[in-house]
């Protein structure tokens, strides 16, 4: 009988949180291993199509749960390869956050004077690039237009975009083509390859138990790279040390599984989710009254009508972004691009007399689609999702082939969410219908419930036990030896997009990680140089 | 039609397609298409054939939701009073605002089927919007009523799209007093 394959770390997932932690500890001289559940994709599988199997459902995870749904990535690379790049740092009020527990939810040790320096790192990596005026698409001119216009300020967002690379061809939710987005495939995950690291895609793990010898086991199973309901086998590898990082979606079902095996987990794992408060509104423009009030014209004439150009958010409000209001009420409103599809589906129809997300009405404002302006709106909620009991394998029921699933998550906004979300709907109406503008309404939550492309906190770092699963250096309550470096590791909302703030947490809990190694044995040293960028997205490496 | 017949399943799944993007008329006599507005919908953008595509994921599940949204047209049609003409499935039957009418029912939250009808619904509207049991650039070569009716602009003839012409160049604006150095909300 052959021994069990065996690594030094073992890393769950290639998004932010495992890339981070594969570089580091394969760059400090540790033997790593990560297993991504989903597929390989470089630049030229980025696909500008929406033929099923194309890359956006091949990339792209869509799990419906019982008043939440979540998009999140699934590919090497994770959220990386399909984010939108806004690359904003979270306001210092956030991490002073007492949610619905009556103490500090963060822990003590991370604020943003202690995070900066970590904010600083991935900046320099990825690289975050502050925009100017002439980088600002149509889509977001307007709504600085309109923000301006009601007396309110509005800022460029920071993004890892490549400006000189952009074709603002709006298609980088498939992945980008055009190597312009900032994923890690350019940066951290080459790094870590060069140095040995090993990837190995359409590795979907399962559950973690114990060795004779107090390692962990991890179990996984291969997935078909085609129809991903479908395992073409299985196996095991045993760690000293691993780094889950499968996203807030997936890293709770695989603890939940592995209570089994591993012993109880702390009351905070699956629980205390966030979407990040998030919600979207569509408004559709008066396209003469945009020229009028705003006085937008583009070369061809039209006042704008430019909603399909663009790299998604360029243009936020952070007005609401205000220490002094009240906790629930502080918000930010960025201009956002959703693909047809799914980001059609949801609108609805302002003053129906019908039905509001279908019908002859919806049709008819469909037609003015290239008139549509969304605005994204990251407010605060009460961390109100749970995880029921996990699905016989992965992180949902699987419907389609790719993409579509169904979920274990439930969501009930408390009154103070939905006052939240209330507050920041108001204020885009108002902004936006101001003088005639466009006429606003926000995307129904009847449908899908209420959906997040930001999932977080569901196994949050704290100083609580009772109300996180984590201690400050994200290692697993009780579980030494295992520790989360994706966004479940983040405690509250950020009222920003969390990707810059997931990644420069992982930066902080590398040297914890490290330390747990060397005292398992393994030999790895901290302080390896910060990657550079490569210059095109590296791809899986020929057998 | 005979019941539960192949025929009678198009009829009901173009039916309820045809409630989410209503469309035109093919023919006269066209019963499953509604015929409420003047242009195609979901029917002639493809939708039964997403539905039935195996990557979707729903092609198992077409019959029974066929049958049971046929029952729930008999049941719906009872509670308004209404006489259904037994020439064609029940839903088929019904005009355009008792179907949208019904389907909002079972679409509804709370509703212990709305799974299956939250699903063909969501493939119906995809397939109108994004025809995903197309290539887009051949779809839109094509003429597809959807792509076209939402104005998706043609790729470029390598078939990826590039929009060189993006941005007013203008500042619309004043940023936050309170940006930091990096970019970034204090």
């Amino acid at each position: 009988m052959t021994a069990t394959e065996s690594t030094d770390v073992l890393i769950i997932g290639s998004g932010f949180g495992g890339s981070i932690a594969a570089y580091h500890l394969a760059a400090g001289g540790a033997k790593v291993t990560v297993l991504e559940r989903g597929p390989w994709l470089s630049a030229k599988d980025f696909d500008h199509d929406f033929l099923l199997g194309s890359s956006y459902t091949r990339a792209f995870d869509f799990v419906a749960g019982d008043g939440m749904s979540v998009l999140g990535g699934n590919c090497v690379g994770g959220g990386s390869v399909v984010y939108f790049a806004a690359l904003p740092r979270a306001p210092r009020f956030v991490f002073e956050k007492q949610g619905s527990i009556g103490r500090r939810v963060w822990p003590g040790a991370v604020n943003r004077d202690t995070l900066d320096p970590w904010y600083d790192r991935v900046s320099e990596v990825m690289p975050v690039t502050q925009q100017d005026w002439n980088d600002v698409t149509y889509a977001g001119g307007l709504w600085a237009a309109a923000c301006n216009h009601s007396g309110r300020t509005a800022n460029p967002v920071p993004v890892g975009v490549d400006a000189t690379r952009c074709t603002n061809c709006n298609w980088m939710m498939a992945g980008c083509r055009f190597d312009a987005k900032q994923s890690l495939l350019l940066n951290y995950l080459p790094a870590a390859l060069s140095h040995g690291a090993e990837i190995r895609p359409l590795h979907e793990v399962q559950k973690l138990s114990r060795t004779e010898d107090g390692r962990y086991r991890v179990h996984y199973n291969l997935i078909d790279e085609v129809d991903y309901r479908v395992s073409t086998g299985s196996g095991e590898i045993d760690a000293k040390i691993v780094v889950m990082a499968a996203g807030s979606a997936a890293t709770p079902p695989i603890l939940q599984r592995s209570e089994e095996t591993l012993g109880a987990m702390p009351h905070a794992v699956g629980r205390y989710f966030s979407g990040n408060g998030e919600r979207l509104n569509t408004a559709i423009i008066d396209e003469e009254r945009a020229a009028e009030l705003l006085g937008l014209r583009r070369p061809n004439g039209k006042a704008y009508e430019a909603n399909q150009i663009g790299k998604g958010p360029v243009v936020a409000c952070w007005d609401f972004l205000d220490a002094s209001l009240p906790e629930y009420s502080r918000f930010s409103m960025e201009q956002l691009y959703f693909p047809p599809g799914l980001g059609t589906v949801l609108a609805q129809v302002p003053d129906a007399t019908g039905p509001t997300w279908f019908g002859k009405e919806k049709k008819e404002i469909l037609k003015r689609w290239q008139s549509w302006l969304t605005v994204f709106l990251m407010t605060e909620d009460d961390n109100e999702g749970v995880f029921g009991p996990p699905p016989p394998t992965g992180n949902a029921f699987r419907i389609s082939q790719q993409m579509l699933g169904r979920g274990t998550l439930r969501y009930d906004p408390t009154p103070n969410t939905l006052r939240g979300w209330a507050a920041a709907d108001a204020e885009v109406k108002e902004i936006l219908e101001k003088d005639g503008l466009a006429k606003v309404m926000p995307w129904t939550n009847d449908v899908v419930g209420a959906y997040t492309v930001h999932p977080l906190s569901s196994c949050r770092i704290g100083d609580d036990p009772a109300t996180s699963a984590l201690d400050d250096r994200h290692e697993l309550r009780g579980h030494p030896g295992i520790f989360v470096t994706d966004g479940s590791a983040v405690p509250t909302a950020l009222t920003v997009n969390p990707a810059l703030t997931i990644a420069a947490l992982a930066e902080r809990a590398i040297p914890g990680i490290v330390d747990a190694a060397r005292e398992r044995g393994v030999d790895v040293t901290y302080g390896a140089p910060l990657p550079k960028a490569v210059g095109s997205s590296v791809a899986r490496p020929a057998a | 039609m005979e019941p539960g017949s192949d025929e009678d399943r198009t009829a009901t799944l173009e039916a309820f397609a045809d409630t989410i993007v209503p469309g035109v008329k093919r023919f006269p006599g066209d019963r499953a298409i509604a015929g409420v507005v003047d242009d195609p919908g979901a029917v002639e953008a493809g939708a039964l054939e997403l539905l039935a595509d195996p990557a979707s994921g729903v092609a198992a599940g077409l019959a029974p939701l066929s049958q049971a949204l046929n029952g729930h047209a008999r049941a719906y049609a009872e509670r308004a009073g209404l006489v259904l003409d037994d020439g064609v499935p029940p839903f088929v039957a019904l005009d355009y605002d008792h179907r949208a009418a019904l389907v909002a029912e079972l679409t509804a939250p709370g509703h212990p089927e709305r799974d299956g009808w939250i699903l063909l619904a969501m493939f119906s509207n995809m397939a109108f919007d994004i025809a995903p049991h197309r290539h887009t650039a051949e779809a839109i070569a094509e003429g597809h009523p959807g792509l076209l009716a939402i104005g998706f602009a043609e790729p470029n003839t390598d078939g990826l799209w590039r929009f060189p012409d993006f941005s007013y160049g203008r500042e619309f604006a004043k940023r936050h007093p309170n940006t930091t150095e990096s970019g970034s909300p204090e």
